[in-house]
């Protein structure tokens, strides 16, 4: 089953304004693992916003797990698709760990017993079972982010859409986040869809897409993405350093490879020399 | 402008069961005209060291009216004086212009674009210069002020001025923050976390105007980075932060040798030391300062001396 289908989806933030997407088709297997990438402006932010019934399109249909995307289905649809945003300090609205991530639940009216299993659950998900009592305000950013992301949890969703959660963290917070969502798809079997701008977090996907001017411009399995390199750089995305290094070295007439690996490269760098 | 820092320590909530120490006995002294990189984890000190540099935090000398000889036990020697410094500014003293001290110390906070608040972009970049300058300028000096910190950060005075600075991109819209900072011409420029949230092309572009303001503007630059790609091919000088303490002081050429004691404090190296220990574990030894540039030379040397295009060997 398709977790997510876009059909010919078009918008536009403003009536008469340019179309931030335009007759976009775009789905998601349901348990998939997909990275979303593209410049700011691309159009990212506005497909993990319509995914979820944030925001209407203004023309073509999008459905969720098979059932299409209406004013009747949209607490269906969010309840299914859970969207984690950028900054952990704008998605908090409780003190208390435990109060935030059960803010979701409570709203849905799911009954006291079943909230308190289900924080229990989440807050074990993201690794955040010692912090229950904890202040919100007082926590890390990536942990943070983790209370988010349970808070999403919380609502049993079957897929999680991550706009650019990771943006704001330090790399240990990013490893943090990007192992706990890894776990919930390959456990879980939860689909993930990953907005992001670092290469590095879109090779743990099974499928990246690149998105320019609102349209999907390449997609494959993130190592093809990546061996394209110079098609990566008309979309306005730079190369990771070590995409550059390849490229120089290639350029001077170096037998390597374009891969992504420092190991990887440092073998073959080491056969030629 | 020198800044020196001599056994500078800081707790946050003192005196309350909160108590945290964020700085502990640092000592740092940053050259005038280095381009300089601050490391560390979040929580290691780093940002309670730059809010420091311009008196966002001040020492609680710097805030009574009379210095208290530290009290020492019989026998004990006092504990060593703290010495902060920024030029002539003397940061421990309560006498000092702090105001002054603002004007030349710019100070770029993270995601500065959320700092926006006025309706144009003429009067968010001509905010800090009213409020800094002793004598109230004339609308002509401003316009002139204003026009001069837009144009160095890449921005078209004639075009901006009357646009709100909500509806500009992200990536202009830091640059008018910035602007909004350097328009006071100050001679150090922090930066914490200058390019994050950014995407990949939003990063050089930004670490390219940084490189800008240096040679045209700000004698010295200190970054707060994360992205150790960052420092190894933008800084001359970087500082590790971790528990509060400054554990070195290196240029990134020698600091990223010692990747190992890096990895080993939890800290990310960068790509290229990662690519230089992987060749070295394969017995093949690159001398390189770190940069992608140096790297690639190198490596291509390398394997030129070892029969090179075409021989396949």
């Amino acid at each position: 089953m398709k977790a997510i289908e876009f059909t010919g989806v078009s918008f536009r933030y403003e009536e008469e304004g340019p179309f931030v997407i335009e007759k976009l088709n775009f789905s998601v297997e349901e348990g998939e693992f997909v990275a979303v990438l593209g410049h700011n402006g691309s159009g990212k932010s506005t497909l993990a916003r319509l995914a979820n019934g944030l925001l209407v399109p203004d023309e073509g249909a999008i459905s969720v797990f098979g059932t299409p995307l209406t004013e009747k289905t949209l607490f269906e649809a969010r309840r299914n698709v859970g969207v984690v945003f950028q900054n952990p300090d704008n998605q908090t609205v409780a003190t208390i760990v435990e109060d935030d991530v059960a803010f979701g639940a409570e709203n849905v009216g799911l009954k006291r017993e079943e909230i308190g299993e289900r924080i229990e659950f989440a807050l074990r998900a993201v690794g955040m079972e010692a912090y229950r009592g904890a202040t919100v305000a007082r926590l890390s950013g990536g942990q943070k982010q983790r209370v988010a992301i349970a808070g999403v949890l919380a609502l049993k969703p079957r897929a999680i859409v991550l706009d650019e959660s990771t943006a704001m963290l330090d790399p240990r917070g990013r490893r943090e986040i990007v192992d706990v969502v890894t776990r919930l798809n390959k456990e879980e079997g939860i689909t993930v869809v990953l907005i992001t701008h670092f290469m590095e977090e879109a090779l743990l996907a099974d499928r990246a897409v690149v998105m320019n001017r609102g349209e999907i411009v390449m997609q494959g399995k993130p190592e093809e993405i990546f061996a394209r390199q110079e098609e990566l750089v008309t979309y306005n995305l730079a190369l990771p350093r070590i995409g550059v290094i390849c490229n120089r070295l290639r350029a001077a007439g170096m037998p390597v490879s374009n891969t992504l690996s420092a190991e990887q490269l440092a073998e073959e760098i080491a056969k030629c020399v | 402008m020198r800044i020196v820092a001599e056994h500078l320590s800081y707790v946050y909530n003192a005196k309350s069961p909160f108590a945290t120490a964020a700085l502990r006995d640092v000592s740092l002294t940053i050259e005038e005209g280095e381009f300089f990189g601050i490391i560390g984890h979040t929580g290691s000190g780093k940002s309670t060291f730059v809010q420091h540099l311009n008196g966002l935090l001040r020492l609680p000398s710097s805030l009574k009216r009379r210095k208290k000889r530290p009290k020492c036990k019989k026998g004990e020697l006092p504990p060593p004086e703290t010495v902060l410094r920024v030029g002539e500014f003397d940061l421990t003293e309560k006498k000092t212009d702090f105001r002054a001290l603002r004007k030349s110390v710019g100070m770029v906070f993270q995601y500065p674009e959320y700092q926006l608040f006025a309706e144009t972009v003429r009067d968010d970049v001509a905010f800090g210069l009213k409020n800094f300058s002793a004598e109230k300028p004339s609308e002509e000096q401003i316009d002139g002020a204003v026009k001069a910190a837009l144009e160095v950060v890449g921005l078209d005075y004639e075009e901006m001025k009357d646009k709100s600075p909500f509806e500009l991109s992200g990536g202009q819209k830091r640059r008018v923050a910035i602007a909004g900072v350097i328009v006071t011409r100050p001679e150090v420029l922090v930066l914490d976390e200058p390019a994050a949230g950014l995407d990949p092309l939003g990063k050089k572009e930004v670490m390219e105007l940084l490189h800008r303001l240096h040679r045209e503007w700000c004698k010295t630059i200190v970054i707060v980075s994360h992205d150790m790609d960052e420092i190894s091919e933008n800084c001359t000088q970087a500082a590790v932060f971790s528990e509060g303490r400054v554990v070195c002081v290196l240029p990134p050429k020698e600091l990223f040798r010692r990747a190992d004691e890096l990895t080993a404090l939890g800290l990310d190296v960068p790509l290229t030391a990662k690519l230089v220990s992987a060749l070295a574990r394969r017995g093949v030894e690159v001398d390189c300062d770190f940069t992608t540039e140096d790297f690639v030379q190198n490596v291509l040397a390398l394997w030129q001396a070892h029969g090179g295009k075409g021989g396949g060997a």
